[in-house]
């Protein structure tokens, strides 16, 4: 679409060169490097470097570490994903009910999306924290032996409920939006059909619904692999025995640890390739929303 | 105020040529309309002479200054727009007092100038108000007023009517021609509209295809239209038009009568004959039948067809009504036939 | 709904109170341990109303932070996250609504090529690319500095879409009415298109300031000093996994301290936050 104009030579360059420049030095200069590095190996001296195409890759995927940050990752973003999803939609369908006090509630369910993910990991740890924690002790009085510290399927299911608490409001708000923007003409149609509120779900509202379903899985797939470093490191750091490391903390704590900067590289080149993926998919969905 | 000519102006679009050399000079306080259907490059032509479009050739000049080269604002024009383009955020007083305090006009001078324009323009209870809580004429008015308070040398108009519904755009067309007599400073004003073209214009441009093709008062418009298109554009049932060619005796054979061109022409030469629904009556030499019958009120639309197939219509004052079926003769006055050459579409005079 | 069912609506206040209790349940527990004193947490024998310690701990936290860990005082920590959030918000805003002003209001050589420079920056969040850019920031002596913990992160293809977005819906004629009344680039900028862009500005502010305040990894990886610790990063400091030093109190009062921004802004700006929540999701 051709915009009416201004005239001007140097002016545009003005307005976007903060932009540019930024992108430049912090996105394009790191991400080329990491590409660049993710073909080099350095002998343990950082004396010589050698160029060694795709061997950093190989090495990565014949480590069982790596297989396991990959298979941690998976687990963790569908489960979040699903739990968050299903929860959310229960309740945006409950709000959906002109109901007294809708908005209200409404306002009762969306401030956690403001809560850091670092913190939520500190709140929940803090009710499950194995001595001192309320829910941890109820648990243990009903017979569990809770400690996440030791155990790494429970501390995985502790991240996972608080990956998945955070998220609750955001995909909340969007189900809201997309069950209010179903026409009421198509329910009234169903309900003059004969259709009752359960049949109406699952055969008219639940269909329409699905673009912004598929939307929210993407997204929340991002999330998972992204804003929940915080949550892991407050909650667990990752363990215990790498239980609850993901393909992101994995190259963060290996990172500190140093040395293996071709590896290193490899990693982050792998997730900037998930998440051009990802991306791709989401604008592709999205291009289809736009003519839906 | 100032005149405002036209020479050979010209625009192309990528090497596409949208106006092919418009010439016309518009005489100081003069009331220039340019019509014609849409994409015949009216609103172009005026949007080159506000310095929104670049000319490709030809020359501009307001007043006399040659403004080819000169941004809008360095033009002293004004325009009205067709959605009115008033600054959503902006009260009524400050959308006319924005390009004012842009010149760098003092405060008082500022308040003088947009209170004499609210209150020609009846818009004194509204300064404080944005746009959207105006009605669609009351935006109108503001975008007059924008105009007003400027001063300018020349109003550019384009299209302002056409969002209003029908009874307002009459009102408003009266009050802008109006205005534009009690402020006496020259105007050029784009419109689709015939009739609102035909009532406003001292002078009408009608443009077809990038052509300007008749330039002249709207009666003589009316009277004497240049070529088959403006025949056909102007005037409220459109003129009706009879293919036909020139007898080896001159004259022209029309579904068994006969017309005798003024002028001469050649035999053989491919002529259309143009008549309007309102010069035909009934009686005499031409025999329709008549298919359909509207009546107006104040006169009846008739639609008949010849025998040799040809449709044609009649405008007959008051309710004399034929009924459909009927044959009904009808003729039309000697002089009251125009004559058009069928492959240039140019005029060749009347029989 | 279109039939009246009264009981489905019971069931609709039942489940939502119950959404309600869940999602409110961690942050109500968080504000019980900030109101009690350390020992009646330690011992897990905590009830589950509100103490009397609210004045003390909350004091204790901003002024002092965790003494037995030698933290920061709070008080410095809100300090660093407020100036991260609001330079992050504004500087997004401002870069981004300039540049998305140069792609759609200028042609110039390169435009289409800046356009999707920026636009490609959607798929290179801060946690791909971690190492890389930590070392540049290094390298540019950015290390424990406002400048090291904001810059990096405030560009943005978001915004910048979303005022481009926007810009194409504001009305050619609008432009052309201004360059009649004698206005250039910069005072229809200035006098239009930014004024008409108020409430998405004030629905990305929401957004952005969210972002900014709970900012975790790129603050870990380039301060050390614990002066420039955010508040985000500080409470993760407060607590220690494997002893009894944790001051739960402390922490907990932290905790609360950590969201009330954040959740504050979202509850007084509920009608922007949903709108740039939708919006700069399209």
């Amino acid at each position: 679409m051709q915009k009416v104009g201004f005239k001007g030579r140097f002016f545009p360059y003005v307005l976007i060169a903060p932009q540019i420049l930024i992108t430049l030095v912090f996105f394009y200069w790191p991400a080329s490097q990491a590409v660049w590095q993710s073909f080099l190996i350095q002998d343990a001296f950082g004396t010589r470097v050698e160029f060694v195409w795709f061997e950093n890759y190989e090495t990565l995927f014949s480590d069982p570490l790596y297989f396991n940050a990959l298979v941690v990752t998976v687990v963790f973003s569908t489960t979040v994903a699903a739990l968050s999803l299903g929860f959310a939609l229960l309740l945006a369908v409950m709000a959906d009910r002109q109901i007294r006090g809708a908005r209200a509630y409404k306002t009762f369910l969306i401030w956690p999306y403001a809560v850091a993910p670092a913190v939520a990991g500190v709140l929940w740890l803090f009710m499950f924290q194995p001595s001192l924690g309320i829910v941890a002790q109820q648990l243990k009085r009903m017979g569990v032996d809770w400690n996440y510290l030791l155990d790494g399927r429970q501390a995985m299911t502790l991240v996972i409920l608080a990956s998945a608490w955070k998220q609750i409001s955001y995909n909340f708000l969007f189900f809201l939006a997309g069950l209010q923007s179903i026409p009421r003409s198509v329910i009234e149609a169903a309900a003059i059909d004969g259709a009752g509120p359960g049949r109406r779900f699952w055969t008219i509202v639940f269909p329409l619904l699905s673009p912004t379903a598929f939307f929210l899985l993407v997204v929340n797939i991002v999330y998972v692999f992204f804003d929940t470093f915080g949550i892991i490191d407050a909650v667990t750091l990752g363990g215990p025995a790498k239980a609850t490391e993901t393909l992101v903390y994995k190259v963060y704590s290996d990172g500190r640890l140093g040395g293996d900067l071709g590896g290193s590289a490899a990693q982050s080149v792998i997730l900037m390739a998930i998440v051009i993926t990802l991306t791709a998919v989401q604008f592709k969905y999205v291009e289809r929303k736009v003519h839906y | 105020m100032a005149e405002v000519t036209l020479k050979d102006v010209r625009k192309d679009y990528a090497g596409n040529q949208v106006i092919h050399g418009v010439s016309c000079a518009i005489a100081d306080g003069e009331f220039a309309v340019i019509v014609g259907p849409s994409g015949c490059g009216k609103s172009t032509l005026l949007r080159m002479v506000a310095g929104l479009e670049e000319i490709s050739g030809g020359e501009i000049t307001i007043g006399d200054r040659v403004v080819n080269d000169l941004e809008p604002k360095d033009r002293d024009v004004a325009m009205v727009f067709q959605n009115y383009a008033l600054y959503p955020h902006m009260s009524v007083y400050d959308n006319m007092a924005y390009g004012l305090r842009i010149r760098g006009m003092t405060k008082a001078e500022i308040d003088v100038r947009v209170q004499k324009a609210a209150a020609t323009l009846e818009l004194g209870p509204f300064l404080d108000r944005q746009p959207r809580q105006l009605s669609g004429g009351q935006r109108q008015r503001v975008a007059m007023g924008r105009a007003i308070v400027r001063e300018p040398k020349a109003f550019l108009f384009d299209e302002p009517l056409s969002n209003l519904d029908a009874k307002l755009r009459v009102q408003m067309r009266v009050e802008i021609k109006k205005l534009q007599r009690a402020l006496d400073v020259t105007s050029i004003y784009v419109t689709h509209d015939q009739v609102e073209a035909m009532t406003m214009a001292d002078r009408l441009i009608v443009m077809n295809k990038g052509v300007a093709e008749h330039i002249g008062t709207p009666i003589d418009v009316y009277a004497e239209p240049a070529t088959l298109f403006v025949a056909g554009f102007i005037g409220s049932p459109a003129m009706n038009f009879l293919e036909t060619r020139v007898g080896s005796d001159g004259a022209l054979e029309l579904d068994g009568a006969r017309l005798t061109p003024k002028t001469r022409l050649d035999p053989g030469r491919a002529v259309t004959v143009g008549i309007r629904p309102e010069h035909l009556a009934p009686g005499g030499g031409l025999d329709i039948q008549v298919e359909l019958v509207e009546l107006l009120g104040a006169d009846t639309l008739v639609y008949g067809r010849l025998s040799d197939g040809n449709s044609l219509v009649i405008r007959l004052p008051g309710t004399q009504v034929p009924k459909s079926g009927d044959r009904m003769p009808v003729h039309a006055n000697a002089g009251a036939w125009h004559l058009f050459d069928t492959e240039t579409g140019k005029r060749l005079g009347t029989a | 709904m279109v039939e009246r069912r009264p009981l489905l609506d019971l069931m609709a206040h039942l489940v939502l109170l119950a959404g309600i209790a869940i999602v409110a349940f961690p942050v109500y527990i968080t504000f019980v341990a900030s109101t009690r004193d350390a020992t009646d947490i330690i011992h897990g024998t905590m009830p589950l109303y509100p103490g009397t310690d609210f004045v003390a701990n909350y004091m204790g936290a901003l002024f002092q932070g965790s003494q037995r860990l030698r933290t920061t005082a709070v008080s410095t920590m809100m300090l660093n996250s407020l100036v991260m959030a609001l330079t992050i918000a504004i500087g997004k805003i401002v870069i981004s609504i300039v540049s998305a002003y140069a792609i759609v209001y200028f042609r110039f050589p390169l435009r289409m090529a800046a356009f999707w420079m920026i636009f490609v920056t959607l798929m290179l969040p801060v946690e791909v690319r971690i190492y890389p850019t930590f070392k540049i920031v290094a390298d540019l002596g950015m290390i424990d500095s406002y400048a090291g913990l904001t810059i990096p992160l405030i560009a943005s293809a978001t915004a910048t879409l979303l005022f481009r977005q926007f810009f194409m819906t504001i009305p050619d004629e609008l432009v052309e009415a201004s360059k009649m009344d004698g206005a250039g680039p910069v005072r229809f900028f200035i006098d239009t298109a930014l004024p008409l862009s108020r409430t998405n500005i004030a629905a990305l502010f929401v957004i952005l300031f969210i972002y900014g305040w709970n900012q975790y990894l790129w603050p870990l990886l380039v301060t050390n000093s614990a002066t420039m610790d955010t508040i985000v990063i500080g409470i993760k400091r407060m607590i220690v996994t494997s002893d009894a030093q944790t001051e739960w109190h402390i922490v907990m009062a932290t905790a609360m301290l950590a969201m009330a921004p954040p959740v504050a802004v979202v509850l007084f700006m509920q009608r922007w936050f949903v709108k740039g929540l939708v919006e700069s999701e399209k």
